[in-house]
């Protein structure tokens, strides 16, 4: 591994840039305590350096924490033992050799917090310890490594097993048409979920291969059409989705109270929603504006005192297809997309 | 331009989980309190500017493919809005500043509308 400070103006490509941020991310998220290797190979004052030696060797470590009573009184590293092999002197204590003042990191602490020590201080390994201060492990940069590399290949893994597993739901089950059906209830008011449903149908969309673009338009129509069931309704409403490999059908119902008029109601700007909706920003009178934008096709019918039906299409050119039904050339092009 | 840069020159606080921030760059900005004018106007990966602080802005956020929200005027999302934001990766950012000063220094700072 490079001992130089990170570098500022590094050449990133756009592939990679999804994988380094992410392995950013990790060194935030993964604990010391995950990666480092406990329990750590440890040695006490009164060894000799040919012990310290015998053990590099056999345990294939290149230094170890100093224990005294319990206590954790120094390190020992390869380079102190090639001082002592230098100077004839592997017949010497430990204590004669060892660092005394070692900084330690804690368990709990993220795995940032052991870059930035490796990077400020140069030193190759460190001593993990406990909220108590006991040594539980000890952690290097191969360490880190290791570690990093596990969370991303599961990442990785777990994803992509969920997109290769959706993909393939078209292609697998044989019908003459086959079809998934996605349907939420909503609530009148509840706008502490507000955008749950947009935000799964769009997952789910993404992972049945819908590009970025086609799940973002049915996530703007979604949301929408969500938000009026939870201002606008009596009793709150319905929202379901059928998802077919070549159209996405989106739908609303409720039980009223109805849309006097519908004309009215498709004019940007024009709102019935109350002040204290407008509050938190909704009632702009652009939803069913925004919704018209995002679709191929929408169909508005509303009865007073009788309920509203939303419905809105999205077509899928040929090469935006769901599943993997398209051609080969199609998959080649997705694959090599999946950096996205 | 990246959201560190941004977060350190207009001396932002970040709510939500720490993250490499000099890993994102804004692609614009973009600044509304109307839910429905996000939905039309703000682009994939730009910054939205705005007062408000409830949790329907992170659902907003999360599906515009937004690259942070900075809540301006010192309103406070709730903690369980906080929390939704870092289960659905949205960086929230808070500053007293008004709307109209922080959409000022990001168009000084040379972000856009694209």
């Amino acid at each position: 591994m490079n001992e130089g400070p990170i570098r500022a103006d590094r050449v990133i490509t756009d592939g990679a840039a999804g994988l380094i941020t992410r392995v950013e991310e990790l060194a935030y998220e993964l604990k010391i305590g995950e990666v480092m290797t406990s329990p750590a190979k440890t040695v006490t004052p009164d060894m000799r350096m040919s012990d310290v030696l015998a053990l590099f060797r056999d345990a294939k470590v290149s230094g170890a924490p100093v224990m005294a009573n319990g206590e954790l009184v120094g390190i020992v590293s390869i380079a102190d033992l090639i001082r002592a092999l230098q100077e004839n002197n592997t017949a010497a204590a430990v204590s004669e050799y060892m660092t005394m003042q070692v900084t330690t990191l804690e368990a709990g602490s993220p795995v940032i917090e052991a870059l930035k020590l490796f990077t400020a201080t140069r030193v190759g390994r460190l001593p993990v310890v406990d909220q108590a201060g006991h040594l539980v492990g000890i952690i290097t940069k191969g360490d880190i490594t290791r570690g990093v590399l596990r969370a991303l290949e599961y990442d990785y893994q777990e994803e992509e097993v969920r997109k290769y597993r959706a993909r393939h739901l078209f292609e697998d089950i044989v019908s003459d048409r086959t079809s998934l059906t996605l349907r939420y209830k909503i609530k009148q008011g509840d706008f502490a979920h507000g955008g749950n449903a947009s935000s799964h149908i769009k997952r789910a969309l993404v992972r049945l291969g819908a590009s970025p673009q086609i799940a973002r338009r049915c996530g703007i129509a979604i949301y929408e059409a969500e938000m009026n069931l939870i201002i606008h309704t009596t009793n709150g409403g319905a929202v379901r989705v059928e998802i077919e490999p070549h159209q996405i059908v989106m739908e609303t119902i409720d039980d009223g109270p109805g849309i006097e008029d519908i004309d009215l109601a498709m004019t940007p700007g024009y709102s019935t929603a109350p002040d204290s909706v407008r509050e938190l920003g909704f009632g702009a009178g652009m939803g069913l504006k925004n919704i018209q934008r995002c679709v191929d096709d929408m169909y508005l019918d509303s009865t007073v005192g009788r309920g509203t039906r939303l419905e809105m299409r999205i077509f899928l050119k040929p090469d935006e297809q769901l599943g993997d039904s398209s051609s080969p050339a199609d998959r080649a092009g997705r694959n090599g997309g999946a950096s996205q | 331009m990246t959201l560190q840069d941004i977060i350190q020159q207009l001396d932002l606080t970040v709510l939500t989980r720490k993250t490499d921030f000099g890993g994102i760059a804004p692609a614009s900005g973009y600044a509304s309190d109307l839910l429905s004018c996000v939905m039309a106007g703000a682009k994939r990966k730009s910054v939205w500017v705005t007062l408000q602080a409830h949790a329907n802005i992170v659902a907003v956020a999360a599906l515009l493919d937004l690259s942070a929200v900075i809540i301006t005027e010192g309103a406070m999302p709730d903690p369980s809005a906080i929390a939704k934001a870092d289960e659905e990766g949205i960086i929230l950012l808070s500053t007293p500043k008004a709307t109209f000063e922080v959409a000022g220094r990001l168009w000084e700072m040379g972000l856009r509308t694209e």
